[in-house]
């Protein structure tokens, strides 16, 4: 099996970018991406998390719902959104709300799938809602501020020798 | 996507925010690589930047609120030091994040393996030319998504009957 490394970059401040490549050709990455079946067999995150809830209307406007469900406490976590584009086997835009969130808003992430010689790489955009610079920063600094300082944040981390971190 | 999940950890969202806020200003983030190999005064701190001390104890203040950092013993000197627990959960904050995503694409690759192991021998028993005709690779496309099926109602038990020991209800 292939172990890619997964990229995560921060394009402007208010977007999250992840990069990754997959050793298939796209129109199987855009079929484990939009069917139930398959998604719920992947998308799962760290041990120990099920996906008990997938749900898929795969059209502009059809809605999409997905549980996740911690196996220790029986913890249920919640997410879904609207597609407001659909490129198959090529392009994703869709809403995103999680049923706690800590961020006002919906998001909107945007998944692009390149291939090139029977490999896909997939990219995938997080834009959060727009505000005015300074009130982001003020009120919801998770929004800007969080997605600025992903390269920030590992640059300190960086220098900082490995004792210092408790 | 998915952040949310460690928000079912220990992590105090406003001191992430505080702490990511703080971060968003590349002289904390020099003060901060400075004080990661000790602690400073305000001076020390002030010499390598172009800025006035007060221009300094500002940023100061901003790394304090969001507990970045905090004051030595000496009562003169009243040096600066890191406090690295804040920095630790922001990170442990964007680990998780990676942790999901890159546990879930290694998935994702044992998937993609098997569709397309499922998909080559599917077109080894089709017609020889159905790369060529469009039709055709339409047809294998199909077939080879039934055939998918079939072997996704198998894992599905299989993790069924794994599961069902363990919990008793499998939602999967």
């Amino acid at each position: 099996m292939n172990s890619e490394k997964l990229q995560i970059t921060t394009p402007t401040d208010r977007e999250i970018a992840m990069t990754r490549v997959f050793n298939a050709p796209r129109r199987l990455v855009f079929e484990a991406l939009t069917r139930p079946e398959l998604v719920k067999r992947w998308l799962l995150g760290p041990p120990g998390w099920s996906m008990p809830v997938c749900e898929i209307d795969l059209r502009v406007g059809g809605k999409y719902r997905y549980v996740w469900r911690r196996d220790s406490d029986g913890t249920d976590m919640g997410m879904g959104g609207i597609y407001r584009e659909i490129v198959v086997p090529e392009r994703i835009v869709a809403t995103e709300k999680f049923d706690q969130s800590w961020y006002s808003g919906e998001a909107v992430g945007t998944t692009r799938l390149i291939e090139q010689g029977g490999k896909t790489t997939l990219t995938q955009t997080m834009l959060y809602e727009s505000k005015v610079t300074r009130d982001a920063v003020l009120k919801s600094p998770m929004e800007s501020g969080v997605a600025a300082s992903y390269d920030r944040l590992a640059d300190v981390l960086a220098s900082m020798p490995a004792g210092q971190i408790r | 996507m998915v952040m949310e999940l460690s928000g079912y950890g220990n992590l105090s969202s406003g001191r992430l925010d505080a702490t990511f806020a703080a971060l968003a200003d590349p002289t904390r983030r020099a003060i901060l690589a400075r004080l990661a190999s000790g602690e400073a005064s305000v001076n020390e701190l002030a010499e390598p930047f172009a800025m006035s001390q007060p221009a300094i104890s500002k940023h100061l203040k901003v790394l304090e609120r969001a507990g970045l950092i905090s004051r030595g013993l000496d009562a003169q000197r009243r040096p600066r030091r890191l406090e690295a627990k804040p920095l630790a959960e922001a990170n442990e904050w964007l680990e998780r994040y990676r942790r999901f995503w890159e546990a879930s694409f290694e998935r994702l690759d044992a998937l993609l393996l098997e569709l397309k192991d499922g998909e080559s021998k599917t077109r080894q028993s089709k017609i020889l030319d159905s790369k060529v005709v469009d039709s055709k690779v339409v047809d294998s496309k199909v077939v080879d998504s039934k055939n998918l099926n079939q072997k996704m109602q198998g894992q599905k038990r299989w993790r069924s009957s794994r599961h069902g020991k363990l919990k008793g209800t499998n939602p999967l």
